[in-house]
């Protein structure tokens, strides 16, 4: 068990190496780090400053040993725009982004499981056929496109909810349910399978033969093995969720994490832009070990078939 | 023998080079959609009305022919800058399909060597480049690309490069897991009995067989890159302007919707859908037709 969290642990740390590597390198091989590093319109002189300040004139070795201690400090540089550190900057726009991210998985649950499990029980239905509508629909549909068709059917023409911004509970609803579409649709069809799994089990089998009646067996017995990768799932998505809402919080001017790349993206504000997406990229490794090693806990054919 | 059976015994003997085609289930709507997309892209030349990037300011936010201030001179209506929406979807088709395809081959042509040199080798070079894939997989796709746009600047040759490092894994993945089981099978054996050399193996005895799941993997990617080029065009890191690609158009629309100009917005939007859809409706079928393996991706 220990040499399997530690093998884990190696790769996870071997995926954030190669995070830092391509992000510093990417920077320096595509130009001159300094332009990023100034405000647009800098003068010779302040780059010049840059270049000795962080040590651009020296071997990209001792670069990049630099560029990773200040990351283990927690130092992610200044912001240009908003000048204060990107760290604090962050930490401001994480309850928001969390926020969101919650109303939306709590949507996408509350619509995917029961309809997964409807779907499952009825297979071949009018409710199933419904079902794998809303799952394509939800996957293939951009979210940007659902953001502006809400926008545009329930603020300009209906009046019932706002267009952008944040602060009631109001403002909530359509950038959750844009942001929760396609995690709704995903739920829903991992619980189908998972569900259709289930009740080809034998203890179903047994249950049935007991002679139960189908909504026991489906509530009682089915419905609690079948809930297990679903949660999982959900359980990382949660993480991808806040790291993927840029778009929608885009469109919805949301003041959450994305919104902050967003910004960072179009005020040339470089450093918000790294620090979002090393800090976002850490978030998710984080989470896949933790699943990783949770999975080795529960099921001992993980840990010993690795 | 009534005619359903008649023609279903012919369809099991028939193994002639349309099978696939003649099929019952064979998506056809999603198939036309996509190759009249394909040919609008061709065809953007001939068939665009108007100059997609340049336009008339005094013609700004004409509406579609059907509402009241429309004509047929911009049947579509047409953008903040007076361009004529027609001519921009038209031209913005063949953004999506070049950057679409180009990046979903460039990735499969490197996912797919590294799969079969990692499967087919073993040992330190397998070992080295999945992690090296693992390691890739656990970044957040489109966040990292983003990133690397926003460095490298905006064009469609940027975009379709950063896209297909995003997401070359994929194929790496499951193309190494076949090779895996191809490897112990006869003929490779044979072949290896037979004098040939690794790359000569590699080459023309595990990429042909190979390749079904990377057509199949590489129409389900289809809709996934062209969502991701659109979110980086709608991000303005994308396609730069004033080239007309769908996901700037909409980002570009956003600004009128309040004051009512849908079309800007909508038409772009819907474009995009129906281009996606079709793509995930005709991998979903290819991938239960050829290939078993991948069902339960």
């Amino acid at each position: 068990m220990r040499q399997f969290v530690l093998k884990r642990f190696c790769y996870s740390l071997l995926s954030l190496f190669l995070l830092s590597v391509t992000i510093f390198f990417f920077v320096r091989v595509t130009g001159d780090p300094a332009t990023l590093l100034t405000e647009p319109g800098a003068s010779e002189a302040d780059i010049a400053a840059i270049h000795q300040k962080f040590g651009l004139d020296r071997p990209l070795v001792v670069q990049y040993v630099l560029f990773m201690t200040s990351l283990f400090r927690g130092d992610l540089g200044q912001s240009f725009y908003y000048q204060t550190p990107v760290m604090d900057l962050y930490w401001s726009r994480l309850p928001h982004s969390l926020l969101l991210a919650a109303v939306a998985m709590a949507f996408s649950l509350i619509i995917g499981i029961p309809s997964g499990i409807i779907a499952a029980v009825r297979i071949g239905s009018f409710w199933d056929s419904v079902g794998k509508v809303f799952a394509l629909l939800g996957l293939s549909l951009p979210s940007f496109f659902i953001g502006l068709l809400m926008i545009l059917l329930f603020s300009v023409y209906l009046g019932w909810l706002p267009s952008s911004g944040s602060g009631t509970p109001l403002h909530v609803i359509m950038p959750a349910f844009a942001l929760g579409w396609y995690f709704a649709a995903a739920h829903m069809r991992l619980t189908r399978s998972s569900m259709l799994e289930v009740l080809g089990s034998e203890y179903i089998k047994l249950a049935r033969l007991k002679g139960l009646p189908q909504r026991l067996v489906i509530a009682k017995h089915a419905f609690k093995n079948a809930l297990i990768p679903v949660l999982t799932l959900a359980g990382i998505n949660l993480v991808l969720m806040i790291n993927v809402a840029v778009i929608v919080e885009t469109v919805f001017a949301w003041p959450g994490i994305g919104r902050l790349l967003y910004e960072g993206i179009s005020f040339r504000d470089f450093p918000v832009v790294q620090g979002v997406v090393i800090l976002g990229g850490a978030m998710i490794v984080a989470v896949n070990l933790l699943v990783d090693i949770v999975y080795a806990v529960i099921d001992p054919r993980i840990r010993l078939g690795s | 023998m009534s005619t359903t059976t008649i023609t279903e015994v012919a369809a099991i003997r028939d193994t002639g080079r349309f099978r696939l085609l003649r099929s019952r289930d064979f998506p056809l709507v999603p198939v036309l959609i996509i190759l009249t997309i394909a040919l609008v892209a061709v065809f953007a030349d001939f068939l665009a009305p108007h100059n997609p990037e340049v336009g008339k300011l005094a013609a700004r936010f004409k509406p579609p022919f059907w509402m009241a201030g429309g004509s047929m001179t911009y049947p579509l209506g047409t953008d903040q800058l007076g361009r004529d929406m027609l001519s921009r979807l038209i031209f913005g088709a063949r953004v999506s399909m070049v950057v679409g395809f180009t990046a979903v081959i460039f990735a499969g042509v490197v996912g797919t060597t590294l799969g079969i040199i990692s499967g087919y080798m073993g040992g330190w070079v397998d070992q080295a480049i999945m992690r090296l894939t693992d390691a890739w997989l656990a970044l957040p796709a489109l966040t990292f690309a983003i990133f690397l746009a926003a460095i490298v600047g905006p064009s469609e040759m940027n975009i379709v490069i950063i896209l297909a490092l995003v997401y070359w894994t994929r194929y790496a993945r499951i193309v190494r897991g076949e090779v895996l089981s191809l490897k112990e099978r006869e003929f490779v054996r044979l072949a290896v009995v037979a004098g040939c050399s690794k790359w000569t193996i590699m080459r023309k005895h595990i990429l042909p067989n190979v390749m079904n799941s990377a057509v199949v993997l590489a129409s389900l990617m289809l809709g996934v890159v062209i969502v991701a080029e659109a979110s980086l065009s709608f991000l303005g890191v994308g396609v730069p302007p004033p080239k007309p690609a769908w996901g700037l158009m909409l980002s570009d629309g956003k600004q009128g919707l309040m004051v009512g100009y849908w079309w800007l917005t909508v038409m772009p939007g819907l474009c995009i859908m129906l281009m996606v859809l079709s793509a995930n409706l005709l991998g979903d079928w290819l991938r239960v037709k050829l290939d078993p393996q991948l069902r339960q991706l």
